[in-house]
């Protein structure tokens, strides 16, 4: 048997590890030089919700896959409780976000288990643009080795996951980056709202420095940036 | 080729305790009319005396040694399936045939096993072995088999011979209604040869017609088809061992010849296949199938072995394969004419490919009603506006781009609830128990039901949208009926 570690290290040397990232720019100025010109592609990312903020995370998680996969098809998993608690995906919602429903396919499945399993597969698929990963709670399948897993088969095929994560705590594994989103209060609610803003957290990043933003999702442009009314005063007071 | 099992229910109980063997003659025993009678006896029982239809009380004064147990039909239809599967090994067309008996199509499979003789040797020999008393008869027609069967155990009739095999049964042998064979045998017509004998008009003028079409499929003069228990492939491969095979290894060989030998015989006339089913024949009679879908049709070995191999190590209940396999066919269920060709020349086509392969991967692991695409929907009311269809079933080209206003703010919600959630609506917003102070909304839109699709008048809703302080964003609606509030759904 090939010692461990000169298997690993014949592991490294592959191309595909070797090749330089392919990044995609989220649209938002600071964001993006934080993270060294945009999200890494063939990775694995991850998202937390703020408790009862979820629709405001599957909003921005939907916006960086659409971003990163561009037309190519997106796998979204999901357990169906998650669809039971927070509400069903909507096309037409998707739709409205600038996001071709055309371009989703969505994979029901009844527990965690099934998710990464199926998502395990998927990543060998090089046609798909990205994968979503929706997981509620902490399920202990989702720990190290199965993080690890899905970032290696990643950066092997080369197509970008993201774990939304609902109701759970951040801890440690081998994401890229980790966020935390909750919804940002739209800047004059007396003129109603307007596109969809974020108060989000990077609260890890592999390559550089976190920060906090509030990002705006033009849905036209299908890209963040700062909301506009905003771009003046850097924190609301809202969340002092 | 007719079989018949005389004895099915007391040799369903005797396969089960084969170890303890009994001395007693056993009986299955039903309530007809408040009274208990036999339903079936065993050899033993028969020897005593004992007969079907006689109360049980009798048989007990005959016979004070009696094992008695209980008819039990679903049992009995359940192991004639079990032995219909075991049969399908002959022949793809096998039916069921009354409570006891099975139909075989053999129609040009004789010479597969030795000629007709050897045929219903080895089927006769090898239930026998399984410990079931069979009858059996290979005759033109159905009718003929199954009345030799009946009455002449393992005769084989040459074709157009089956009028003077048969004229000697008695008149029962045509299977009609008890009421037209007491006719027949007052009129002094015992024989099926009696009947025969008679003018057809004055059969047809007393009996009816149906009367005389038995008398014609019996005498081998119309034949009715059987009606298989599984459709009929269009496309299949079998391969049978001498040595029953159990190892995956091998198992994984023999899908993989049988699937090269099976894309050979579709490229022959252009198809490809959309279901694709693999039946594995256990030695000792146990049958299991596994069928795997696609959503285009295929003819790519690669891909239906690997879609194979997704769905065995899917099973709740692994293929077990016992004391071995003795063969396993594979048959393309449903086809569709497929155009092989272009697909490797495109790359747009092959990402298209490699998706639909993801998708039939997906569908074999967890299920065809697992994984969706979204398909809009003709219709004013929001959530009914796109559905989410089988992928496997769905056209991947949707029009959904012209359907989206540009550079307009979201009116309708990212995540939708399949129940809307009663909630508490003024100046505070309460939804699962926690109060959010509301700091603007709109509304209301009024969304009225589509009373042209249903008889009762559904309620009209009245739409708002609303923000609170945190930014979170709510879709809600007031009943206008029942003046109540409601949650639909959340906006990103």
């Amino acid at each position: 048997m090939k010692p461990l570690l000169a298997s690993l290290k014949d592991f490294l040397a592959k191309p595909e590890l070797q090749q330089a990232s392919v990044r995609t720019r989220l649209g938002h100025g600071e964001a993006d030089l934080c993270l060294r010109g945009g999200l890494q592609h063939g990775s694995l990312h991850e998202v937390f919700s703020v408790i009862s903020h979820e629709a405001a995370a599957t909003g921005f998680v939907a916006g960086l896959a659409k971003r990163v996969a561009e037309d190519k098809h997106l796998l979204w998993i999901r357990q169906d409780f998650s669809a039971r608690e927070w509400g069903e995906l909507s096309a037409i919602g998707l739709l409205e976000l600038g996001i071709d429903p055309a371009c989703l396919l969505l994979l029901s499945v009844a527990t965690a288990d099934d998710a990464l399993r199926a998502a395990n597969d998927a990543l060998s698929c090089a046609a798909l643009g990205a994968v979503v990963i929706e997981i509620p709670g902490h399920p202990k399948i989702l720990d190290m080795t199965a993080s690890r897993r899905l970032s290696l088969l990643a950066a092997q095929s080369q197509v970008t996951v993201f774990l939304l994560r609902l109701a759970a705590q951040p801890s440690f594994n081998t994401a890229q980056t980790r966020w935390l989103v909750r919804g940002a209060a739209s800047p004059q609610p007396s003129e109603g709202w307007g596109r969809p803003v974020f108060q989000v957290e990077l609260i890890r990043n592999r390559q550089g420095q976190t920060g906090e933003w509030k990002m705006e999702w033009n849905g036209d442009e299908r890209s963040f940036r700062e909301p506009k009314a905003d771009l003046g005063a850097v924190v609301s007071t809202a969340f002092n | 080729m007719a079989l018949w099992f005389p004895r099915l229910s007391t040799d369903r109980l005797q396969r089960h305790k084969q170890s303890q063997s009994s001395a007693a003659p056993l009986v299955v025993v039903a309530k007809v009319k408040n009274a208990i009678v036999l339903q079936a006896v065993d050899a033993k029982a028969t020897a005593l005396g004992l007969h079907i239809g006689q109360p049980l009380a009798n048989a007990r004064a005959m016979v004070q040694e009696l094992e008695v147990a209980q008819a039990d039909a679903a049992a009995d239809l359940r192991l004639l399936n079990t032995i219909a599967d075991w049969c399908d090994r002959f022949t793809p067309f096998v039916a069921l045939d009354g409570k006891q008996g099975l139909l075989l199509d053999v129609t040009g499979a004789t010479h597969l096993f030795g000629g007709e003789h050897a045929m219903l040797e080895l089927v006769a020999r090898r239930l026998k072995a399984q410990g079931l008393i069979v009858c059996a008869a290979l005759a033109g027609t159905a009718a003929a088999a199954h009345a030799l069967a009946f009455y002449k155990n393992d005769t084989i009739v040459e074709l157009g011979a089956e009028a003077a095999t048969v004229k000697p049964l008695p008149v029962e042998a045509l299977g009609l209604e008890t009421t037209i064979t007491h006719a027949f045998r007052r009129a002094g017509l015992k024989t099926v040869g009696q009947v025969a004998s008679r003018k057809r008009s004055e059969i047809t003028a007393r009996f009816g017609a149906a009367t005389l079409a038995a008398l014609d499929e019996i005498l081998g003069q119309g034949a009715k088809p059987i009606s298989p228990r599984r459709p009929r492939a269009q496309y299949w491969q079998e391969q049978a061992f001498a040595e029953p095979i159990a190892t995956d290894d091998l198992i994984t060989a023999t899908l993989k010849s049988l699937s090269v030998h099976l894309s050979a015989l579709m490229q022959e006339n252009g198809d490809g296949a959309r279901c694709l089913e693999a039946l594995f024949f256990r030695a000792d009679g146990a049958v299991r199938g596994i069928t795997i879908a696609m959503g285009s049709p295929t003819r790519d070995c690669n891909i239906m072995l690997r879609l194979f191999r997704e769905k065995l190590s899917a099973l709740n209940d692994p293929l077990d394969p016992g004391f071995g396999f003795d063969l396993i066919r594979l048959s393309a269920t449903r086809t569709e004419h497929f155009n092989g060709v272009t697909a490797e020349l495109d790359s747009d086509l092959m990402a298209q490919k490699d998706i639909s392969f993801l998708i039939d991967r997906l569908a074999a692991r967890f299920g065809a009603d697992r994984i969706f695409r979204f398909q809009p929907n003709d219709t004013h009311i929001p959530e009914k506006a796109f559905a989410a269809v089988p992928a496997q079933s769905a056209s991947p080209k949707q029009i959904w781009k012209k359907r989206r206003r540009t550079s307009a703010i979201p009116l309708r919600p990212l995540r939708i609830f399949a129940r809307p959630e009663p909630i508490t609506f003024s100046t505070t917003l309460n939804w699962r128990r926690f109060n959010r102070s509301v700091t603007w909304h709109e509304g209301p839109e009024r969304i009225a039901a589509e009373w042209w699709r249903y008889e009762q008048p559904q309620s009209t809703r009245d739409y708002f949208r609303a923000e609170d302080h945190e930014g979170r964003r709510y879709w809600l609606y007031r009943d206008e009926a029942t003046v109540q509030w409601f949650l639909h759904g959340v906006f990103a």
